[in-house]
């Protein structure tokens, strides 16, 4: 970097330093530095501006001109995912129940050349013994069922008959025995017949159609797309987890759109980077334009706890320190009554409980004291 | 399928660093902050393994800013 650049290495973000560099003839780097550094001060946000209240409004409005329920088809296939306005709600609530989970799935280098690349999204899918079952025959003499298998769907994912009875032992062991029989098929019996009828056996056959086999849990639809020159593969339900886990998966750049899941598996900051991200993409989506600032600020405050705090009365709100601040937001009675039960002192220290008693509030002109020091 | 993943090395992860005692102090004085009021961090923040951390540590967070190019966060380690 340029010597006279390094002198304000501390003041200037880096991003402005590297354009001043970038666009400025060396001769003249003194000058344009010293220039700009006045402009970025003028630039800054002045102490006790309310920053708050102009990312509210700043947000607010564009969300009011938002389409109200968008779904789009990320690709070709028929899948479906919440956008705009309910997609805004979801996250900024903070809800740990999204309507839509979904993950961005990119592969190491030799799978995400496109070969391929059916099957290994197949692997990826959750499959359930249901998927690989032609026909069920129901044996009413002797209690039991007959499954006939879908042999080219097993090959495909490279499933073999020994895994699907392991899978049912798993789940249905207690209940049922499983054996294979001469034409490759599966057959099921009733453990301890004596006592069970027919209706047990029905019970069974419904039983045995959701029985977990294979894939990661959780991933209920896949969708392998091009993006530019690589193959990913998008799926429907996630598991952040278990994905990364699997040893053909680039765990640098997958993610899922489950703000909560990104906070257990990633850590705080990268849920704070995909509040951001997530919530931009919806208004990219749009077409309404709102400074990323302003976004930032919203997920700075959700994180800072530690955890994810949504917008909401059981959230940022329940943090404040001031009785009337909560109660001025939701369920103003229930703060209020809780309040005095305990004895609460409101110490009148924010802007909203002096708003409401009609005092000067803390922002802006209002924040500084007087400064000067009474001599006794 | 057993393989260990390195969380730290994600996309959406910025680098974490713990701030020696000495180094704290300069944070807090020129923040003007006790060090309470910092942003917390729980302890078992999964981005945090690789650190030995204890409560009341400060983490500096370097993170990749789309307006600001790199901006540096403070975090404190709180265990719940």
């Amino acid at each position: 970097m340029h010597e006279e650049l390094k002198k304000y290495a501390d003041t200037l973000p880096e991003s402005i330093l590297n354009e001043i560099e970038e666009k400025c003839p060396a001769s003249k780097i003194k000058k344009v530095a010293a220039r700009v550094y006045k402009e970025y001060c003028d630039a800054k946000i002045d102490a006790g501006e309310a920053v708050g209240l102009v990312s509210a409004e700043s947000i607010g409005e564009p969300g009011t001109q938002m389409t109200l329920n968008t779904f789009h088809f990320a690709g070709v296939a028929e899948m479906n995912v919440t956008m705009g306005l309910p997609r805004i709600i979801e996250i900024l609530d903070g809800r740990k129940n999204i309507a839509t989970p979904m993950m961005e799935i990119f592969l190491k280098s030799p799978f995400n050349k496109g070969k391929d690349i059916h099957n290994i999204a197949m692997r990826i899918k959750e499959s359930v013994l249901g998927e690989f079952i032609k026909e069920y025959v129901i044996n009413i003499v002797d209690l039991k069922i007959e499954l006939k298998l879908n042999l080219e769907k097993m090959a495909v994912i490279g499933v073999k008959p020994a895994l699907l009875i392991k899978a049912i032992d798993k789940a249905l062991g207690k209940e049922v025995s499983s054996k294979e029989n001469e034409e490759g098929g599966l057959v099921v019996k009733l453990r301890g017949r004596d006592e069970k009828g027919l209706n047990d056996l029905y019970k069974a056959k419904e039983k045995l159609r959701s029985v977990y086999v294979c894939g990661i849990k959780g991933v209920s639809q896949i969708l392998p797309v091009k993006r530019r020159d690589e193959f990913i593969i998008i799926t429907a339900g996630s598991n952040l987890k278990k994905i990364l886990d699997l040893d053909f998966v680039d765990e640098t750049r997958t993610t899922c759109n489950d703000i909560y899941e990104i906070q257990k598996v990633l850590g705080i900051e990268a849920a704070r980077q995909a509040i951001i991200d997530e919530v931009f993409k919806v208004i990219e989506a749009q077409a309404l334009n709102v400074d990323i600032r302003h976004i930032m600020l919203v997920a700075d405050t959700m994180c800072s706890s530690g955890e994810i705090k949504g917008i909401t009365r059981y959230g940022v709100v329940s943090e404040k320190s001031s009785v009337l601040a909560r109660a001025s937001f939701e369920t103003p009675i229930k703060h209020i009554i809780n309040a005095s039960l305990v004895g609460e002192i409101d110490f009148l220290n924010s802007v909203v409980e002096n708003v409401m008693l009609n005092q000067p509030v803390p922002v802006g002109t209002g924040l500084p004291g007087l400064l000067t020091k009474v001599i006794k | 399928m057993a393989k260990k993943i390195d969380i730290t090395k994600h996309l959406l992860v910025p680098k974490h660093v713990l701030v020696s005692d000495s180094e704290k102090k300069k944070v807090t004085d020129t923040l003007k902050l006790s060090g309470k009021e910092l942003p917390r961090m729980l302890k078992t923040d999964p981005s945090l393994a690789d650190l030995k951390v204890k409560d009341g540590d400060v983490i500096k967070i370097i993170r990749d800013s789309k307006t600001a190019g790199k901006t540096v966060f403070y975090r404190r380690i709180i265990s719940s």
